[in-house]
């Protein structure tokens, strides 16, 4: 159970968050760490190159606080799990779990899935190895933060060798002026396999909310994932988070991002390729409008020999709102036979909407195939012309060109729920284009 | 009643340059026309302002469809209205394929009245329909699962726009130069998909410079444009002298039209390739 808390994240708050807790030493310990960085660190401003395109002069730490317990109210609807028969289902709510689920014939092969709070008590060796081993926990305030006052969170635990065939659903709910706080740990073991949908949404689509999170993908030898994670919080959501895989031999990641909410999104999404032959694919669907701006700085780290990596990141812009995208695929020395690909396609819908999109290479073996792209259009009059000859009006015309737009990532997208979701979700904000 | 078409007095002007100057035409449902005309004396330009471009201004005279005026309407009213363009080099769009394109055409037109969002003709019917039509055109079937003129060689393209006039079935239907850019088997092929579409049930304006496309398609009437007006209109014997002799004889008789269409062509920078002799071209 959560205790009421200071507003705020004060020290007072703190001390009172940790009293509320029953956790092992060393998740405390490391708790009091982050919070140290916290006080030590300095906000990021504009100087720092990280922070560059992403203005966060508007955002205040004293409007939040440690997670507030869910009032109760009934939960927004979810987009993902339509029509799909799952295996299991963690839903939690301003950072607690409401719900968790999973199916007996998983629990009987030892998989685990549920809350990561809950989990590190009773899996704690487990989750010591694991936790922040891949995801940077200092670099910032915002990583300090989420360290500091971790709650609830995720786990999915995939012992050797099992393959779970029944896709795992998270949901993350967020109430007016929520705050959530959830680190997300998947782990499998080697040649184990899953798919796991995760989604977030806001109870109220204009209300202040804050997320300040990490998700943390940990793939065995021969393992396979299919993650999908669809950031979909209301507008007034400030949505912080780092996001890590790290993938053994021969492993296989599938990882699809849909980015559809929040008021400002700072994510910092990397794939590591650690050991040869590992397979990461990324995509990547972003839908913005009024003036959401969405940051993503993605990184593909090619550490050995023989790894694939293919990133397809598409967004189209609305009204006033920004896309920015980073992207680096960086090759080891002696990472040969290196395949990388990165590529960003931006659909512009209004004059006034802005995307910056800058690939980057930095290679330091000499035996690689490395390529990057980067489009940024705007949707063709000459289009909209022609599909009206043919009766659509402009409006249908513009869903229909911007469907068409996404339809290469969509193709890649092998789970038929999350291609629908996000394609509907998509047809349902696209509103006419709006010349100057 | 039959349904007729009255182009009067048009003037049309693209970025303040004058390039229709006083056009006159009538299109009953049912008739064939060939509109014909060197390079850059504005065929294009009338099918594109019938249909209503938004670059395309209309600065004077109307366009009625059954005595009601269609300047006003928006181009995907005018299709819904009835009319069709095949456009001589249409536009792709990338990741749509060719059967739900279609699909929302043709549902929007044969139900004028549809707001977006409402049901679109049922699938399974739709498809048949679809298939069949494809058939007849000697199109594979795997033609409406590719995305929407992408990658399309030229006489694809060609297919693909007579194909979709087959499901639209207009009242009226522009064909821009349908025939430019194929070779003499495709242009036979084309010419019979639209005499088997049905063209007596339609009121069609063919632009053409060569006679072959007209083979089927008998013309009623022929018209020759020059510097933005008609200047002769005669039956199907006066196409095929065009065809055969070019616009010079045409330039001699109509000095003030010809001196326009120099002023034009000089205005746009483009020269007359058409000097006496048909020449191939891919548009204007």
């Amino acid at each position: 159970m959560s205790v009421a808390v200071a507003a705020g994240f004060s020290s007072q708050a703190f001390e009172q968050f940790l009293g509320g807790l029953r956790e092992p030493e060393w998740s405390t310990d490391r708790r009091r760490q982050a919070w140290q960085r916290f006080a030590e660190l300095p906000m990021p401003d504009r100087t720092d190159e990280e922070w560059k395109r992403t203005d966060l002069r508007a955002f205040a730490w004293e409007r939040f606080g440690p997670p507030e317990p869910w009032g109760g109210a009934e939960l927004p609807p979810a987009l993902l799990r339509e029509g799909v028969e799952l295996g299991g289902q963690h839903t939690t709510a301003n950072s607690r779990t409401l719900e968790a689920h999973l199916d007996r014939r998983w629990i009987s092969q030892g998989v685990v899935f549920g809350d990561l709070e809950q989990a590190s008590v009773d899996h704690s060796e487990l989750i010591q190895k694991h936790l922040d081993r891949t995801v940077e926990w200092q670099a910032d305030r915002f990583d300090a933060a989420r360290e500091a006052f971790r709650s609830g969170g995720t786990l999915l635990y995939v012992p050797r060798g099992v393959v779970v065939d029944q896709p795992l659903h998270m949901f993350a709910a967020l109430g007016p002026g929520g705050v959530d706080l959830s680190h997300t740990l998947v782990v499998l073991e080697d040649g184990a396999e899953a798919t796991l949908l995760a989604e977030t949404a806001s109870l109220d689509s204009t209300a202040d909310g804050l997320h300040c999170g990490a998700v943390e993908l940990c793939l065995g030898r021969g393992s396979r994932l299919r993650y999908v994670h669809l950031q979909n919080w209301g507008r007034g959501v400030w949505h912080f988070a780092r996001q890590e895989a790290r993938l053994g031999g021969d492993a296989s990641l599938q990882w699809t991002i849909g980015a559809l909410g929040a008021r400002l999104a700072k994510v910092n999404q990397q794939v590591r390729l650690d050991e040869p032959g590992a397979a990461a694919q990324v995509n990547g669907v972003m839908f913005t409008e009024g003036r959401q701006h969405l940051a993503y700085h993605t990184r593909q780290d090619h550490n050995a020999a023989h790894c694939h990596s293919d990133l397809l990141y598409k967004g189209a812009l609305q009204d006033k709102s920004r896309i920015v995208w980073r992207g680096m695929i960086h090759v080891a020395p002696g990472a040969q036979k290196t395949d990388a690909y990165q590529r960003d396609d931006n659909l512009i819908l209004s004059e006034a909407a802005r995307a910056d999109s800058i690939p980057g290479l930095e290679i330091q073996a000499d035996d690689v195939r490395c390529s990057h792209g980067a489009t940024i259009g705007r949707v063709d009059d000459e289009l909209l012309f022609y599909a009206q000859t043919r009766g659509l009006s402009r409006k249908e015309a513009t869903r229909m060109i911007v469907a068409g737009f996404f339809q290469q990532v969509f193709d890649r997208i092998t789970i038929p729920s999350v291609q629908e979701a996000l394609a509907e979700a998509i047809g349902r904000r696209v509103r006419e284009y709006q010349p100057s | 009643m039959t349904d007729v078409l009255t182009i009067s007095d048009l003037h049309v002007t693209v970025g303040g340059k004058a390039i229709l100057r006083g056009v006159d035409l009538q299109i009953r449902r049912g008739e064939i026309h060939a509109l014909m005309g060197p390079n850059g004396s504005g065929k294009s330009t009338l099918g594109l302002a019938i249909m209503g471009h938004p670059n395309y201004q209309v600065t004077q005279g109307r366009i009625d469809l059954n005595g009601v005026s269609l300047l006003e309407l928006e181009p995907h009213l005018r299709a819904r209205a009835g009319l069709f363009m095949a456009f001589q080099r249409p536009v792709s769009i990338p990741g749509v394929k060719m059967a739900d394109f279609m699909r929302h055409a043709a549902t929007n037109v044969r139900r004028p009245d549809r707001k977006e969002g409402e049901e679109l003709l049922p699938m399974r019917e739709f498809r048949k329909e679809l298939r069949g039509k494809m058939e007849d055109l000697k199109m594979d079937p795997e033609f409406a699962r590719r995305y929407v003129n992408d990658g399309f060689s030229g006489g694809e393209m060609k297919r693909a726009e007579i194909l979709q006039m087959a499901m639209l079935r207009p009242k009226f239907a522009i064909l821009d130069e349908t025939d430019s850019g194929l070779d003499v088997d495709a242009v036979r092929l084309a010419s019979l998909s639209i005499a088997n579409i049905g063209h007596r049930e339609m009121g069609l304006l063919i632009i053409t410079h060569h006679d072959k496309l007209l083979e089927n398609n008998t013309p009623d009437f022929t018209h020759v444009i020059l510097g933005g007006r008609i200047v002769q209109t005669g039956g199907p014997e006066l196409a095929v002298r065009l065809h055969n002799e070019g616009y010079d004889a045409i330039r001699a008789s109509y000095p003030d039209a010809a001196q326009d269409e120099a002023a034009m062509n000089v205005e746009t920078g483009t020269r007359d390739r058409d000097n006496g002799k048909f020449v191939a071209v891919q548009g204007e």
